[in-house]
């Protein structure tokens, strides 16, 4: 059961200031360059007064787009192996949206389901979430058909909603406190009050555990084919994703020495299952399109017990030929 | 006290390197660190990572039998970047090895069975694991049939060990080169595998058929088998998807439920029936 508090804009400051005399730096939605994207802030005046969602997801907190997983040095016959430490920031993401917060929780069942990794746990482990609860939506939101809403506090360690008051602060974990702890005067014991009536309301557009369970039964249906007729197989959708994890790993070395990568990478790419051989069992785009919708849909439910989406509607709005997962899921539920 | 790093590999030396045809080659590798080569284990159907330090890492099985010990071997055919950086090396060079990753062929169950290898070209290396473990404990099995062709003469693989095979009298090697593939000296088969194996039409009673193949064999050779009355569950193959981190995260080998670095390689194929046919 979270704590749950009133916290006053001048307090929000406070906490702002103790998270960094702390040692953390905060990411938060900012407006530069005419985008809003997570960036380093030092108080909340910085942070987007005016945003639904970020464009990019926070998963590069705790997934960076590009990281170094060993390197070394060559030799005739010789190779100096090194294993790097991770460079894990203590890090505070503020201001992202419940559904994103949720996010980190579909990238965690792959990274340790079996084997640990060590570079995403490093990073999630000095990672801290205070989300900011929606008082607007899009079109492109769908968290309440995939078991979110504007106001679940699922994957935030503080839910902020945003009250006459300031904020309503419901504290959620260890980590929570540990950051009300830092400037514990600011949250004052908060009176019985709807929050639901403080969010923007965000009707369910269709039956996802039903629409699991019939995917089984779709797979050679022909709609995916013609929902992908228009993908150009860009990645976007899965680079904005808070939940894609899939990744390619690559060599970037000079002869003497070297380095191993990971990097973003796409079920939606044409080579990312191309055998050496140039068989490709996934050969058009069709079959990728429908690798996405089963990944997060169907296979994720099946091993992780957890969808590998939350709704936050990213892959929709970055998609440059105006793909709607919403509206495509929406059609097969239907179906 | 950070956790180990999954993605670092071993280091392994090159002992021997076999030419085994064109654009072909064998590697024999042992661990450079005398305490990795002390705990490391395998069991015959796992594979790993190789690196090409400089190059990459790309995916091979673990194509010698885990009753030899010491060492592992790998064959591989030089196509791209990373298999190119591998063939550049020479007896002494560092190699790198992530593994063993993935499941088995479950042999011990095998005891008393026939055992019925087909494969072609490049795809005998997974089988050659199998077909060594189970020659090194000969006496668990019955008959032993191995049918195996390639392109051409010159295509085959582990030519000194086809002989070897073909001149105990406790396996019964059948080779083919396709149409055109033959040379003058030629004394096998000419035709390609499915066919073959349809002359040859084995019993499938107490057999266990193993199928490694480009996917045009496996195609037409697994409708062959279920025609001649082998059950899903007895014919066994092992995928080749495309691998990045072989531990079940990059996501690239996922099918349907399965992943193929976790949950397969070797597959019945009762097994591949509930997969969708992305492989």
């Amino acid at each position: 059961m979270a704590d749950t508090y009133q916290l006053s804009s001048a307090s929000l400051d406070a906490l702002f200031t103790a998270i960094q005399g702390d040692g953390r730096r905060i990411l938060a939605p900012t407006d530069r360059d005419g985008r809003t994207e997570l960036n380093p802030v030092r108080n909340p005046g910085e942070v987007a007064r005016d945003y639904i969602q970020t464009t990019m997801s926070a998963k590069a907190a705790v997934f960076p787009k590009v990281e170094q997983l060993l390197s070394y040095t060559l030799a005739k016959g010789q190779v100096d192996l090194v294993d790097p430490e991770p460079q894990a920031v203590p890090t505070v993401v503020f201001g992202i949206r419940p559904c994103e917060a949720g996010g980190f929780a579909a990238l965690d069942a792959v990274f340790n389901w079996d084997t640990r990794d060590k570079f995403f746990n490093a990073r999630l482990d000095q990672l801290a979430v205070i989300a900011v609860g929606c008082t607007r939506r899009d079109e492109a939101c769908f968290c309440t058909s995939v078991g979110g809403g504007p106001g679940s506090v699922k994957g935030s360690d503080i839910l902020l909603t945003p009250w006459s008051e300031g904020f309503l602060a419901e504290v959620l974990t260890d980590k929570g406190r540990a950051l009300q702890a830092l400037a514990p005067k600011g949250f004052i014991p908060a009176p019985a009050v709807d929050k639901a009536a403080l969010l923007v309301d965000v009707p369910a557009a269709f039956d996802q555990p039903a629409l699991t369970a019939k995917l089984p039964a779709l797979f050679d249906a022909e709609l995916w084919g013609n929902q992908a007729l228009r993908c150009i197989g860009c990645g976007a959708c899965a680079f904005v994703c808070p939940t894609c994890v899939c990744f390619d790993l690559q060599e970037e070395a000079d002869g003497q020495s070297g380095r191993r990568l990971r990097s973003w990478d796409s079920c939606g790419h044409s080579l990312f299952t191309l055998h050496a051989s140039g068989h490709n069992p996934r050969a058009n785009q069709g079959a990728r399109w429908r690798q996405r919708v089963y990944h997060k849909f169907s296979y994720y439910p099946d091993r992780y017990g957890m969808l590998g989406c939350v709704g936050c509607g990213k892959c929709t709005r970055a998609c440059p030929v105006d793909m709607n997962l919403q509206e495509h899921l929406l059609e097969a539920a239907r179906s | 006290m950070s956790e180990a790093n999954i993605y670092l590999p071993h280091l392994m030396r090159i002992a021997a390197i076999t030419e085994e045809a064109p654009g072909v080659r064998t590697f024999r590798l042992e661990f450079v660190d005398a305490a990795a080569a002390e705990a490391f284990a395998f069991r015959t159907g796992q594979f790993g990572l190789y690196s090409a330090f400089g190059d990459g890492e790309s995916t091979f099985c673990i194509a010698s039998s885990p009753t030899r010990k010491g060492y592992i071997e790998c064959t591989f055919r030089e196509v791209g970047r990373v298999t190119a950086g591998l063939a550049d090396k020479e007896v002494g060079d560092i190699v790198g090895f992530r593994g063993p990753y993935g499941n088995v062929f479950p042999i011990d169950q095998w005891q008393g069975k026939n055992l019925l290898f087909i494969t072609g070209g490049i795809a005998l290396p997974p089988l050659r694991s199998v077909i060594w473990n189970c020659l090194d404990l000969r006496d668990q099995f019955k008959d032993i049939t191995i049918v195996y062709g390639a392109r051409s003469v010159n295509d085959l693989v582990y030519k000194a060990e086809l002989k070897e095979w073909e001149q105990r009298p406790d396996v019964n090697l059948v080779c083919t080169v396709d149409p055109g593939g033959e040379t003058p000296e030629w004394t096998g088969k000419v035709g390609f595998v499915p066919l073959i194996v349809e002359q040859l039409a084995p019993s499938p009673d107490n057999t266990i058929a193993l199928v490694c193949g480009p996917p045009i064999l496996i195609k037409l050779t697994m409708p062959l088998l279920r025609k001649l009355g082998f059950g899903a569950e007895s014919i066994f193959t092992t995928l080749e998807n495309r691998m990045k981190c072989g531990v079940g995260k990059c996501g690239r080998c996922n099918t349907g439920k399965s992943y193929v670095c976790k949950d397969g390689p070797v597959y019945t194929l009762e097994q591949l029936g509930q997969l969708p046919a992305e492989y």
